[in-house]
Protein backbone atom coordinates (compact mmCIF):
# COMPACT_ATOMS: atom_id res chain seq x y z
CA UNK A 1 0.00 0.00 0.00
CA UNK A 2 2.68 2.44 0.72
CA UNK A 3 5.64 2.76 -1.36
CA UNK A 4 8.61 1.44 0.47
CA UNK A 5 11.84 4.23 1.26
CA UNK A 6 14.45 4.39 3.34
CA UNK A 7 14.08 4.61 6.72
CA UNK A 8 15.70 6.70 9.47
CA UNK A 9 15.19 7.19 13.28
CA UNK A 10 17.81 10.23 14.31
CA UNK A 11 18.21 10.15 18.18
CA UNK A 12 18.72 14.00 18.23
CA UNK A 13 17.71 16.99 16.43
CA UNK A 14 21.09 17.83 14.65
CA UNK A 15 21.51 14.41 13.37
CA UNK A 16 17.71 14.62 11.73
CA UNK A 17 19.43 18.10 10.52
CA UNK A 18 22.31 16.71 9.09
CA UNK A 19 19.90 13.87 7.21
CA UNK A 20 17.57 16.49 5.86
CA UNK A 21 20.71 18.22 4.41
CA UNK A 22 22.01 15.43 2.72
CA UNK A 23 19.17 14.21 1.25
CA UNK A 24 17.25 17.22 0.73
CA UNK A 25 14.62 17.11 -1.48
CA UNK A 26 14.44 12.87 -1.84
CA UNK A 27 13.49 13.26 2.09
CA UNK A 28 10.66 13.43 4.03
CA UNK A 29 9.52 14.06 7.75
CA UNK A 30 7.46 11.96 10.03
CA UNK A 31 6.35 13.17 13.22
CA UNK A 32 3.15 11.24 14.24
CA UNK A 33 2.50 10.85 10.76
CA UNK A 34 -1.69 11.07 11.09
CA UNK A 35 -2.04 13.31 8.15
CA UNK A 36 0.82 11.87 6.35
CA UNK A 37 0.65 8.04 6.45
CA UNK A 38 -2.93 8.91 4.84
CA UNK A 39 -1.51 10.54 1.55
CA UNK A 40 1.60 8.31 1.56
CA UNK A 41 -1.37 5.40 1.64
CA UNK A 42 -2.41 7.10 -1.38
CA UNK A 43 0.43 7.02 -2.63
CA UNK A 44 0.54 10.75 -3.28
CA UNK A 45 3.84 11.06 -1.36
CA UNK A 46 6.41 8.99 -2.06
CA UNK A 47 9.62 9.48 -0.50
CA UNK A 48 12.84 7.55 -1.13
CA UNK A 49 13.81 8.90 2.61
CA UNK A 50 11.76 8.78 5.49
CA UNK A 51 13.55 10.49 8.53
CA UNK A 52 10.87 9.93 11.51
CA UNK A 53 11.50 12.09 14.20
CA UNK A 54 8.58 11.33 16.53
CA UNK A 55 11.03 9.99 19.36
CA UNK A 56 13.02 13.06 19.74
CA UNK A 57 11.93 13.77 23.23
CA UNK A 58 14.17 17.44 22.70
CA UNK A 59 11.36 18.86 20.82
CA UNK A 60 8.04 18.11 23.11
CA UNK A 61 7.44 20.40 25.42
CA UNK A 62 5.55 23.41 26.51
CA UNK A 63 7.50 26.18 28.50
CA UNK A 64 5.61 29.00 29.88
CA UNK A 65 7.26 32.72 30.83
CA UNK A 66 5.81 35.63 32.02
CA UNK A 67 7.90 37.85 29.95
CA UNK A 68 8.98 35.67 26.54
CA UNK A 69 5.32 34.03 26.40
CA UNK A 70 4.70 29.99 25.40
CA UNK A 71 7.23 27.94 23.93
CA UNK A 72 5.57 24.48 22.49
CA UNK A 73 8.28 22.08 21.18
CA UNK A 74 6.75 20.96 16.91
CA UNK A 75 6.89 17.19 18.38
CA UNK A 76 4.31 18.03 21.52
CA UNK A 77 1.03 15.96 20.96
CA UNK A 78 -2.41 17.68 20.38
CA UNK A 79 -3.46 15.75 23.62
CA UNK A 80 -0.74 17.24 25.61
CA UNK A 81 -1.42 20.99 24.51
CA UNK A 82 -5.54 20.40 25.44
CA UNK A 83 -4.39 18.86 28.81
CA UNK A 84 -1.86 21.54 29.39
CA UNK A 85 -2.78 23.81 32.91
CA UNK A 86 -0.56 26.15 32.05
CA UNK A 87 -2.15 26.43 28.12
CA UNK A 88 -5.89 25.97 29.97
CA UNK A 89 -4.96 29.19 32.00
CA UNK A 90 -3.41 31.35 29.59
CA UNK A 91 -3.90 30.50 26.17
CA UNK A 92 -7.66 28.61 26.65
CA UNK A 93 -8.44 29.40 23.06
CA UNK A 94 -5.17 26.83 22.15
CA UNK A 95 -6.83 23.95 24.36
CA UNK A 96 -10.48 24.17 23.10
CA UNK A 97 -9.45 24.18 19.27
CA UNK A 98 -7.33 20.91 20.47
CA UNK A 99 -10.37 19.63 21.76
CA UNK A 100 -12.41 19.78 18.60
CA UNK A 101 -9.14 18.75 16.88
CA UNK A 102 -10.15 14.92 15.26
CA UNK A 103 -10.02 11.78 18.04
CA UNK A 104 -8.56 11.00 21.26
CA UNK A 105 -6.43 8.59 19.07
CA UNK A 106 -5.25 11.21 16.52
CA UNK A 107 -4.44 13.27 19.28
CA UNK A 108 -2.56 11.17 21.28
CA UNK A 109 0.13 10.22 18.40
CA UNK A 110 -0.69 13.66 16.24
CA UNK A 111 2.33 16.61 16.89
CA UNK A 112 1.63 19.92 16.54
CA UNK A 113 4.29 20.51 14.10
CA UNK A 114 3.40 17.82 12.32
CA UNK A 115 -0.46 19.15 11.57
CA UNK A 116 1.19 22.85 10.46
CA UNK A 117 4.40 21.36 8.30
CA UNK A 118 0.91 19.44 6.54
CA UNK A 119 -0.15 22.57 5.20
CA UNK A 120 -3.77 21.74 5.51
CA UNK A 121 -5.67 25.20 4.96
CA UNK A 122 -8.35 22.68 6.69
CA UNK A 123 -6.33 22.56 9.99
CA UNK A 124 -7.01 24.28 12.84
CA UNK A 125 -3.86 24.97 14.71
CA UNK A 126 -2.78 27.29 11.76
CA UNK A 127 -5.72 29.96 12.03
CA UNK A 128 -5.69 30.27 16.01
CA UNK A 129 -1.77 30.87 15.67
CA UNK A 130 -2.06 33.57 13.01
CA UNK A 131 -5.24 34.86 15.59
CA UNK A 132 -2.32 34.36 18.61
CA UNK A 133 0.44 36.18 16.67
CA UNK A 134 2.46 33.22 17.10
CA UNK A 135 5.91 32.27 15.31
CA UNK A 136 7.80 29.87 14.04
CA UNK A 137 11.38 28.70 14.68
CA UNK A 138 13.00 27.00 11.53
CA UNK A 139 15.64 25.30 12.17
CA UNK A 140 18.92 23.84 9.36
CA UNK A 141 21.90 22.76 9.87
CA UNK A 142 23.35 25.91 8.78
CA UNK A 143 20.67 28.35 10.27
CA UNK A 144 17.62 28.82 12.70
CA UNK A 145 14.84 31.49 11.52
CA UNK A 146 12.10 32.79 12.98
CA UNK A 147 8.63 33.41 10.48
CA UNK A 148 5.08 34.95 11.56
CA UNK A 149 2.82 31.72 11.28
CA UNK A 150 0.73 33.26 8.17
CA UNK A 151 4.55 33.61 6.33
CA UNK A 152 4.44 29.95 6.82
CA UNK A 153 1.68 28.40 4.15
CA UNK A 154 2.22 28.97 0.91
CA UNK A 155 -0.21 27.02 -1.01
CA UNK A 156 -2.58 24.00 -0.45
CA UNK A 157 -0.24 21.28 1.47
CA UNK A 158 3.08 23.28 0.79
CA UNK A 159 4.45 25.07 3.41
CA UNK A 160 8.06 27.87 3.48
CA UNK A 161 10.60 25.08 4.75
CA UNK A 162 13.92 24.92 2.66
CA UNK A 163 14.57 21.33 1.68
CA UNK A 164 16.86 21.16 4.71
CA UNK A 165 14.72 22.25 7.00
CA UNK A 166 12.26 21.50 9.98
CA UNK A 167 9.81 23.06 12.14
CA UNK A 168 11.18 23.05 15.71
CA UNK A 169 9.03 25.55 17.95
CA UNK A 170 6.27 27.48 18.11
CA UNK A 171 6.08 31.01 19.99
CA UNK A 172 2.99 32.11 21.34
CA UNK A 173 3.67 36.02 22.57
CA UNK A 174 1.68 36.40 25.97
CA UNK A 175 -1.20 38.71 25.08
CA UNK A 176 -1.44 42.66 25.42
CA UNK A 177 -3.82 43.38 28.17
CA UNK A 178 -7.19 43.58 27.18
CA UNK A 179 -6.93 40.97 24.92
CA UNK A 180 -9.74 37.95 23.74
CA UNK A 181 -9.10 34.92 21.37
CA UNK A 182 -11.94 32.47 20.33
CA UNK A 183 -11.71 29.77 17.45
CA UNK A 184 -14.68 27.90 16.68
CA UNK A 185 -15.67 25.48 13.23
CA UNK A 186 -18.48 24.44 11.46
CA UNK A 187 -18.53 21.02 12.01
CA UNK A 188 -21.32 18.23 11.35
CA UNK A 189 -19.93 15.80 13.84
CA UNK A 190 -17.48 17.14 16.79
CA UNK A 191 -13.78 16.56 15.43
CA UNK A 192 -14.69 17.19 12.06
CA UNK A 193 -12.40 18.98 9.45
CA UNK A 194 -13.97 22.18 9.61
CA UNK A 195 -16.30 22.94 6.66
CA UNK A 196 -15.06 26.57 7.52
CA UNK A 197 -13.09 27.74 10.66
CA UNK A 198 -12.71 31.50 11.92
CA UNK A 199 -10.22 32.37 15.00
CA UNK A 200 -10.93 36.13 16.49
CA UNK A 201 -8.08 38.00 18.71
CA UNK A 202 -9.44 41.41 19.96
CA UNK A 203 -7.90 43.69 22.18
CA UNK A 204 -9.17 46.68 23.48
CA UNK A 205 -7.59 49.95 24.37
CA UNK A 206 -9.11 50.14 28.13
CA UNK A 207 -12.38 48.84 29.84
CA UNK A 208 -14.17 50.57 26.99
CA UNK A 209 -15.41 48.71 24.01
CA UNK A 210 -13.20 50.25 21.43
CA UNK A 211 -11.08 47.96 19.49
CA UNK A 212 -7.32 48.32 19.76
CA UNK A 213 -6.38 45.82 17.91
CA UNK A 214 -7.71 42.47 16.04
CA UNK A 215 -6.76 39.81 13.92
CA UNK A 216 -8.93 37.38 11.91
CA UNK A 217 -8.11 33.96 10.26
CA UNK A 218 -9.94 31.52 8.24
CA UNK A 219 -9.94 28.01 8.10
CA UNK A 220 -10.46 25.92 5.07
CA UNK A 221 -11.50 29.37 2.76
CA UNK A 222 -8.30 29.27 0.80
CA UNK A 223 -5.57 27.61 -0.28
CA UNK A 224 -3.99 28.82 2.72
CA UNK A 225 -4.95 29.89 6.40
CA UNK A 226 -6.12 33.00 5.30
CA UNK A 227 -6.00 36.27 7.20
CA UNK A 228 -9.00 38.40 6.63
CA UNK A 229 -7.08 41.66 6.88
CA UNK A 230 -9.80 44.10 5.39
CA UNK A 231 -12.04 41.94 8.04
CA UNK A 232 -9.41 43.08 11.15
CA UNK A 233 -9.84 46.42 9.82
CA UNK A 234 -13.10 47.00 9.74
CA UNK A 235 -13.22 46.62 14.05
CA UNK A 236 -9.80 48.23 14.64
CA UNK A 237 -10.45 52.07 15.93
CA UNK A 238 -14.31 51.28 16.54
CA UNK A 239 -16.60 51.00 19.12
CA UNK A 240 -17.65 47.19 18.88
CA UNK A 241 -20.65 46.56 18.88
CA UNK A 242 -23.69 44.37 17.21
CA UNK A 243 -23.42 46.52 13.86
CA UNK A 244 -19.27 46.37 13.61
CA UNK A 245 -19.26 42.29 14.78
CA UNK A 246 -21.89 42.06 11.31
CA UNK A 247 -20.01 44.17 9.04
CA UNK A 248 -16.33 42.33 10.41
CA UNK A 249 -18.13 38.96 9.18
CA UNK A 250 -19.48 40.61 5.77
CA UNK A 251 -15.88 41.71 5.06
CA UNK A 252 -14.28 38.63 5.50
CA UNK A 253 -16.69 36.52 3.85
CA UNK A 254 -15.58 39.21 0.48
CA UNK A 255 -12.20 38.04 1.63
CA UNK A 256 -12.48 34.17 1.80
CA UNK A 257 -12.43 32.15 -1.45
CA UNK A 258 -13.58 29.00 -0.82
CA UNK A 259 -13.72 26.28 -3.01
CA UNK A 260 -16.86 23.68 -3.28
CA UNK A 261 -17.42 20.36 -2.24
CA UNK A 262 -19.18 17.82 -0.93
CA UNK A 263 -19.19 19.30 2.37
CA UNK A 264 -20.30 22.93 1.24
CA UNK A 265 -20.75 25.32 -1.71
CA UNK A 266 -18.38 27.82 -1.90
CA UNK A 267 -21.48 30.16 -1.73
CA UNK A 268 -22.36 28.31 1.52
CA UNK A 269 -19.20 28.87 2.88
CA UNK A 270 -19.32 32.31 2.24
CA UNK A 271 -22.69 32.41 4.22
CA UNK A 272 -20.70 31.00 7.45
CA UNK A 273 -17.80 32.92 7.33
CA UNK A 274 -19.90 36.05 7.91
CA UNK A 275 -21.84 34.03 10.91
CA UNK A 276 -19.59 32.68 12.00
CA UNK A 277 -16.71 36.13 12.04
CA UNK A 278 -19.32 37.83 13.79
CA UNK A 279 -19.94 34.86 16.39
CA UNK A 280 -16.53 34.57 17.26
CA UNK A 281 -15.44 38.22 17.39
CA UNK A 282 -18.57 38.55 19.81
CA UNK A 283 -17.15 35.61 22.14
CA UNK A 284 -13.30 36.99 21.62
CA UNK A 285 -14.86 40.81 22.65
CA UNK A 286 -16.37 39.05 25.83
CA UNK A 287 -13.46 37.31 26.85
CA UNK A 288 -11.10 41.15 26.06
CA UNK A 289 -13.94 42.82 28.67
CA UNK A 290 -13.00 40.07 30.97
CA UNK A 291 -9.65 39.99 30.50
CA UNK B 1 19.10 1.19 1.18
CA UNK B 2 15.05 0.80 -0.12
CA UNK B 3 13.26 -2.70 1.00
CA UNK B 4 16.20 -3.33 3.69
CA UNK B 5 14.45 -5.48 7.03
CA UNK B 6 14.67 -3.39 10.14
CA UNK B 7 14.81 -4.29 13.71
CA UNK B 8 12.22 -3.67 15.77
CA UNK B 9 12.04 -4.18 19.48
CA UNK B 10 8.96 -3.73 21.22
CA UNK B 11 6.18 -4.91 24.17
CA UNK B 12 3.25 -6.42 22.94
CA UNK B 13 1.10 -7.39 25.34
CA UNK B 14 3.76 -7.72 28.29
CA UNK B 15 5.42 -10.01 25.69
CA UNK B 16 8.64 -8.27 24.39
CA UNK B 17 9.81 -9.26 20.86
CA UNK B 18 12.58 -8.57 18.78
CA UNK B 19 11.47 -8.44 14.83
CA UNK B 20 12.62 -7.54 11.30
CA UNK B 21 10.23 -5.59 9.28
CA UNK B 22 9.73 -3.50 5.98
CA UNK B 23 9.86 0.11 7.20
CA UNK B 24 6.48 0.58 5.33
CA UNK B 25 4.47 -1.70 7.71
CA UNK B 26 2.05 0.03 9.23
CA UNK B 27 1.46 -1.31 12.94
CA UNK B 28 -1.88 -3.18 12.74
CA UNK B 29 -0.09 -5.26 9.89
CA UNK B 30 2.52 -5.99 12.12
CA UNK B 31 0.18 -7.02 14.84
CA UNK B 32 -2.10 -9.59 12.95
CA UNK B 33 -0.01 -10.37 9.79
CA UNK B 34 3.48 -11.35 11.86
CA UNK B 35 2.28 -11.80 15.49
CA UNK B 36 -1.24 -13.05 14.68
CA UNK B 37 -3.15 -10.98 17.11
CA UNK B 38 -6.36 -10.95 14.93
CA UNK B 39 -8.14 -9.27 17.97
CA UNK B 40 -7.40 -6.01 16.24
CA UNK B 41 -9.85 -5.25 13.01
CA UNK B 42 -8.70 -3.71 10.04
CA UNK B 43 -11.85 -1.07 8.47
CA UNK B 44 -11.27 1.75 6.61
CA UNK B 45 -7.35 1.69 6.98
CA UNK B 46 -7.73 6.05 6.62
CA UNK B 47 -7.97 6.63 10.32
CA UNK B 48 -11.36 7.13 10.16
CA UNK B 49 -13.12 3.90 11.62
CA UNK B 50 -11.57 3.57 15.10
CA UNK B 51 -11.50 -0.34 15.00
CA UNK B 52 -8.05 -0.65 14.88
CA UNK B 53 -7.59 0.98 18.29
CA UNK B 54 -4.89 -0.43 20.63
CA UNK B 55 -2.76 1.19 23.75
CA UNK B 56 0.67 2.30 22.78
CA UNK B 57 2.06 3.29 26.45
CA UNK B 58 -1.16 3.35 27.51
CA UNK B 59 -2.67 5.80 25.03
CA UNK B 60 -5.11 4.58 22.45
CA UNK B 61 -3.86 5.23 19.19
CA UNK B 62 -5.07 3.87 15.72
CA UNK B 63 -2.92 0.89 14.69
CA UNK B 64 -3.73 1.55 10.72
CA UNK B 65 -1.98 4.90 11.29
CA UNK B 66 1.26 4.11 12.93
CA UNK B 67 4.22 2.96 11.52
CA UNK B 68 5.61 -0.52 13.15
CA UNK B 69 9.44 0.65 13.53
CA UNK B 70 7.63 3.83 15.50
CA UNK B 71 6.37 1.44 18.52
CA UNK B 72 10.12 0.92 18.51
CA UNK B 73 10.91 0.81 21.97
CA UNK B 74 7.26 1.00 23.30
CA UNK B 75 4.80 -1.37 24.79
CA UNK B 76 1.65 -2.26 22.71
CA UNK B 77 -1.31 -3.00 24.22
CA UNK B 78 -4.48 -4.89 21.75
CA UNK B 79 -7.73 -6.25 23.08
CA UNK B 80 -6.00 -9.72 23.84
CA UNK B 81 -4.15 -7.68 26.53
CA UNK B 82 -6.72 -6.49 28.44
CA UNK B 83 -7.91 -9.80 29.70
CA UNK B 84 -6.65 -11.25 33.28
CA UNK B 85 -5.48 -15.16 32.14
CA UNK B 86 -9.22 -16.69 31.50
CA UNK B 87 -11.07 -13.51 33.43
CA UNK B 88 -12.93 -10.78 31.22
CA UNK B 89 -11.92 -6.84 32.15
CA UNK B 90 -14.91 -5.61 33.99
CA UNK B 91 -15.17 -3.65 30.10
CA UNK B 92 -15.63 -6.70 28.29
CA UNK B 93 -18.15 -8.21 31.09
CA UNK B 94 -20.42 -5.16 31.12
CA UNK B 95 -20.23 -4.99 27.28
CA UNK B 96 -21.58 -8.47 27.39
CA UNK B 97 -24.09 -8.40 30.50
CA UNK B 98 -25.63 -5.43 28.92
CA UNK B 99 -25.89 -6.27 25.44
CA UNK B 100 -23.83 -3.85 23.98
CA UNK B 101 -22.70 -6.06 21.04
CA UNK B 102 -23.90 -5.96 17.81
CA UNK B 103 -21.95 -7.65 15.04
CA UNK B 104 -18.67 -6.97 17.54
CA UNK B 105 -16.65 -6.01 14.69
CA UNK B 106 -16.58 -2.72 16.52
CA UNK B 107 -16.20 -3.99 19.81
CA UNK B 108 -12.43 -4.57 20.22
CA UNK B 109 -11.64 -0.59 19.13
CA UNK B 110 -14.56 0.05 21.65
CA UNK B 111 -12.65 -1.42 24.28
CA UNK B 112 -9.40 -0.13 23.75
CA UNK B 113 -11.09 3.52 24.24
CA UNK B 114 -12.73 2.84 27.07
CA UNK B 115 -10.03 1.40 28.77
CA UNK B 116 -7.86 4.15 28.14
CA UNK B 117 -10.36 6.62 29.61
CA UNK B 118 -10.90 4.19 32.72
CA UNK B 119 -7.10 4.02 33.14
CA UNK B 120 -7.02 7.67 33.27
CA UNK B 121 -10.39 9.09 34.74
CA UNK B 122 -12.18 5.87 36.77
CA UNK B 123 -15.27 8.27 37.04
CA UNK B 124 -16.05 9.95 33.74
CA UNK B 125 -19.07 11.85 33.05
CA UNK B 126 -21.50 10.91 30.38
CA UNK B 127 -19.72 13.43 28.06
CA UNK B 128 -16.32 12.11 28.81
CA UNK B 129 -17.17 8.56 27.85
CA UNK B 130 -19.16 10.01 24.31
CA UNK B 131 -15.78 11.79 24.01
CA UNK B 132 -13.51 8.62 24.38
CA UNK B 133 -15.59 6.58 21.53
CA UNK B 134 -16.14 9.22 19.45
CA UNK B 135 -13.66 8.04 16.87
CA UNK B 136 -14.87 4.43 17.08
CA UNK B 137 -17.75 3.86 14.70
CA UNK B 138 -20.51 1.72 14.89
CA UNK B 139 -22.64 0.48 11.77
CA UNK B 140 -25.34 -0.94 13.59
CA UNK B 141 -25.28 2.44 15.79
CA UNK B 142 -25.08 0.64 18.69
CA UNK B 143 -23.42 3.75 20.68
CA UNK B 144 -26.28 3.99 23.43
CA UNK B 145 -25.18 0.70 24.95
CA UNK B 146 -21.79 0.96 24.46
CA UNK B 147 -22.06 4.36 26.10
CA UNK B 148 -24.05 2.84 28.84
CA UNK B 149 -21.83 -0.25 29.28
CA UNK B 150 -18.87 1.47 29.73
CA UNK B 151 -20.40 3.60 32.38
CA UNK B 152 -21.84 -0.03 34.63
CA UNK B 153 -18.05 -0.69 33.83
CA UNK B 154 -16.75 2.16 35.55
CA UNK B 155 -18.56 1.40 38.47
CA UNK B 156 -17.59 -1.87 38.52
CA UNK B 157 -13.95 -0.57 38.32
CA UNK B 158 -14.43 2.03 41.45
CA UNK B 159 -15.56 -1.11 43.59
CA UNK B 160 -19.62 -0.35 43.15
CA UNK B 161 -22.05 -1.78 41.50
Amino acid sequence: MIADFEYFAPKTVEEALSLLSKYKEGAKIIAGGQSMLVVMKQRLLTPEYLIDIKGLTALDYIKHDEKQGLKIGALTIHRAIEKSPVIQKHFGVLSEMEGNLATIQTRNWGTIGGNLCHGDPAGDPASVFIALNAKLKLASSERERIIDTEEFSKDYLEVALEPNEMLSEIQVPNPPPHTGTAYEKLMVMKGDMGIIGAAVSITLSGKGSVCQDARIALSNCSSIPLRAKKAEKALIGKTLDERQLTKAGEVAATEAAPTSDVHGSAEYRREMVKVFVKRVARLALERAQKA
Amino acid sequence: MKGKLRELKLTVNGKPYELKVKPETLLVDLLRQELKLTGTKVGCLDSACGVCTVHIDGKAVRSCSVLALQANGRKVTTIEGVTDGDKLHPIQQAMIDHGAIECGFCTPGMVMSAKALLAENPNPTREEVKEAIQGNLCADEGYVKYIEAIEIAARVIRGGQ
